[in-house]
């Protein structure tokens, strides 16, 4: 074979390094865990500018654009509070239907939107993982935060309709940046397999909705979870949408126990699910461009 | 030779055959699983190739390394090793300094947003920072010729326009290395060599740069060094005139015959070669001139109804032209079947030639001719790359107003 030099061996250090130089190596994958993070915090820049132009696509040429954000979740709660407030009669802690149901939707809605997000992200953004290198842990992170936007619209509308109810916040809303940040870890967890995974089998992107489906009937949305028969709640608190929506709830109404079990519970499992997560997503993150 | 900014030693890429996407249903794995569950634990055999395999290189602070090689040698992919978007099998490579890599025009555009808007997310795309792009947000603009259309989503823009926009930013990307695949060959002419002056300017700048091209005549102008891939394996390296010399006497030295049909025992060919007007052997067309394709046949029984077809083939086996000469008679003996062609206004890439002979009915010899005819020309055609079509055709067009009396003739 001819080459431009003699081979040195190979691994051995190179004599002419310039010093200060950033120095780049590139290996075939060799551990099985190898998390970037300093390098993930050095395209901060370009998570931005991700996260902003998922923002700005997503009501682009509709007639009433970002107000979407606000009729998705009111409709919704105005359909179920006549099905399942007026006419099955369900419980709801206490409070208005309408309240209860609501300010369960505006986090659902950030969860089950994002998570589709997150899903689809690393298929969607296929021509430039092939074309561009950057962390591919961007990716789903920039979907699990483009959501908050839109959460934060709803959010604003949500706590004028509990105050219009009636409803005056308690010192209990404080916590609830904590339910939010639950819910952001619980997408990124979920949706770092579910994105990978979709890279390779697109199995994954019809299965979507019936998860999204079958997760909202086994999250307190419409019900609360007190009717959960006591012996399966354990059960009921693996799913961390339930401690973030049962949180959020008590959080923004104060009323109602403080879901102090199901928080950690949920915590605990979101925690284990986000750590598989990194670990599968860097996994395939080095054939990622081959097999997308 | 100055300090080296990349050293690459026996980089490897293997890749599996076909299989990037067959084997990608879900369904598949598990009924492969099911049928014998052993083989899930068992390291399969799968059909792979090596798309590179030991390539070594080091590319000195301020050079301009030009990488040639027929489709399919794994320029790109070397490429894309070497700009992380895929790891090697094997091998290791160290590079020093910020790398930008062009794998296309384009990167990252979103038809819903505006030139402007897509000038920042591209750069970003592409390892720029924002006040970067800020900064040279000007001189972009102004380059790619854009200042009225600037605030327009770029589903307005003509290919054209969204090329010119693409290119500016991409051409505004000032990393220490910079990794560029073939995208040179964009817009019109005018444009094509404003690219290349700011190429020139970006590698005067004592920017390092690998480049690879299907034009020679590019990599002659732009490289001081060339490395030829050849079937993934680094065949050749060293000063541009010595490689591209090699590599096109290569290209018209092995020129072979590929047997495909039944081989009749009445006739066949021994070689085949192209000339240009000087009579010199080349497979790699440079110029549009004239040329001269030429087929040495045996013929070892006498034949009556001789039909002699030729057929000229692009990458994707689509036949562009053919023609034939009918009812021959020859009696045994070797001769020259001499084809000469005006001239050949192909747009860069590899073609194809087949040669077959006919007696009455019966296929008597059927030929796909090897290696690949590379057509190294500088593209000239519509500014729209979908428009551009496959032939090139070196035209002028010229608007002239026309008086009455011009009209009423």
């Amino acid at each position: 074979m001819a080459s431009v030099t003699s081979n040195p061996p190979a691994g051995a250090p190179l004599a002419n390094r310039r010093s200060g130089a950033l120095t780049l190596r590139i290996e075939p994958p060799r551990t099985w865990f190898e998390l970037r993070l300093e390098e993930l915090w050095k395209y901060r820049e370009l998570l931005f500018f991700l996260v902003w132009r998922d923002v700005k696509v997503r009501y682009k040429q509709t007639a009433i654009g970002v107000a979407w954000v606000i009729v998705q979740p009111l409709l919704t709660m105005l359909v179920a509070t006549l099905f399942f407030g007026r006419l099955a009669k369900l419980p709801s802690q206490g409070l208005p239907y309408s309240v209860f149901c609501f300010a369960a939707l505006v986090p659902w809605t950030y969860f089950s939107t994002a998570l589709v997000l997150a899903t689809n992200v690393v298929v969607e953004n296929q021509r430039v993982i092939t074309k561009v290198y950057f962390p591919r842990l961007i990716l789903p992170v920039s979907a699990a935060l483009s959501g908050l936007v839109d959460f934060g619209i709803g959010f604003i509308v949500l706590l004028i309709f509990t105050f219009a109810n009636g409803i005056r916040p308690a010192w209990t809303l404080a916590l609830l940046p904590f339910f939010l940040l639950l819910a952001v870890l619980t997408v990124l967890g979920v949706g770092l397999w579910l994105s990978a995974l979709n890279a390779l089998y697109r199995d994954v992107k019809y299965l979507i909705p019936f998860i999204v489906q079958f997760w909202t009937l086994a999250s307190p949305v419409y019900y609360s979870s007190s009717m959960v028969p006591a012996r399966y709640r354990w059960l009921y608190g693996l799913n961390p949408m339930a401690g973030v929506i049962d949180g959020f709830r008590w959080a923004l109404t104060g009323t109602g126990q403080a879901p102090t079990a199901t928080f950690f519970a949920s915590t605990l499992i979101v925690c284990c699910v986000l750590f598989g997560g990194l670990v599968f997503f860097n996994y395939m993150e080095g054939s990622i461009a081959d097999r997308v | 030779m100055s300090t080296s900014v990349i050293e690459a030693y026996g980089i490897s890429k293997r890749y599996q055959r076909g299989a990037l996407s067959s084997s990608g249903l879900l369904r598949d794995t598990l009924a492969r699983t099911f049928r014998s569950p052993w083989t899930m634990f068992r390291r399969q055999k799968p059909d792979t190739f090596w798309a590179v395999s030991d390539v070594s290189l080091q590319v000195g602070e301020g050079e301009v390394l030009g990488l040639i090689g027929r489709n399919g040698s794994g320029k790109t992919t070397l490429l894309k090793i070497l700009s992380r978007i895929t790891r090697p099998t094997s091998g290791w490579a160290e590079i020093h300094g910020r790398v930008g890599s062009l794998l296309e025009v384009g990167t990252g555009f979103h038809p819903e947003l505006t030139g402007r808007e897509n000038a920042y997310l591209s750069g970003a795309i592409l390892g720029m920072s924002r006040q970067e792009i800020t900064r040279k947000f000007d001189e972009i603009v102004a380059f790619a010729e854009l200042e009225k259309f600037i605030d327009t989503p770029v589903k307005h823009y003509s290919s054209g326009m969204y090329v010119r926009l693409a290119f500016a930013v991409a051409a505004h990307l000032e990393p220490e290395i910079l990794l560029v695949d073939e995208v040179l060959a964009v817009g019109d002419i005018k444009f094509q060599r404003k690219c290349l002056g700011k190429m020139g300017d970006v590698a005067r700048a004592g920017r390092t740069i690998i480049l690879v091209s299907h034009q020679l005549n590019q990599i002659r102008r732009l490289c001081q060094r060339v490395v030829w891939l050849d079937a993934g394996k680094l065949r050749e390296a060293g000063p541009t005139a010595e490689v591209i010399g090699a590599y096109e006497r290569e290209m018209s030295s092995s020129d072979a015959l590929v047997e495909k049909g039944p081989l009749g025992g009445k006739a066949h060919f021994l070689k085949w070669w192209i000339l240009d007007p000087e009579g010199k052997p080349k497979h790699v067309l440079s110029d549009d001139g004239e040329l001269q394709l030429q087929f040495l046949l045996r013929v070892n029984q006498p034949v009556y109804g001789l039909y002699h077809d030729i057929e000229l083939y692009d990458q994707n086996r689509q036949l562009l032209w053919g023609n034939a000469i009918g009812n021959v008679t020859l009696e045994p003996g070797v001769y020259l079947c001499n084809h000469t062609l005006p001239h050949l206004p192909l747009r860069p890439g590899s073609y194809t030639w087949r040669a077959t002979l006919w007696d009455g009915g019966e296929s008597v010899a059927d030929y796909d001719c090897v290696p690949e005819m590379q057509v190294a020309t500088v593209p000239v055609g519509h500014p729209m790359d979908e428009k551009a079509g496959i032939l090139n055709i070196p035209s002028v067009c010229a608007i002239v107003p026309q008086s009455p009396a011009e009209l009423s003739k």
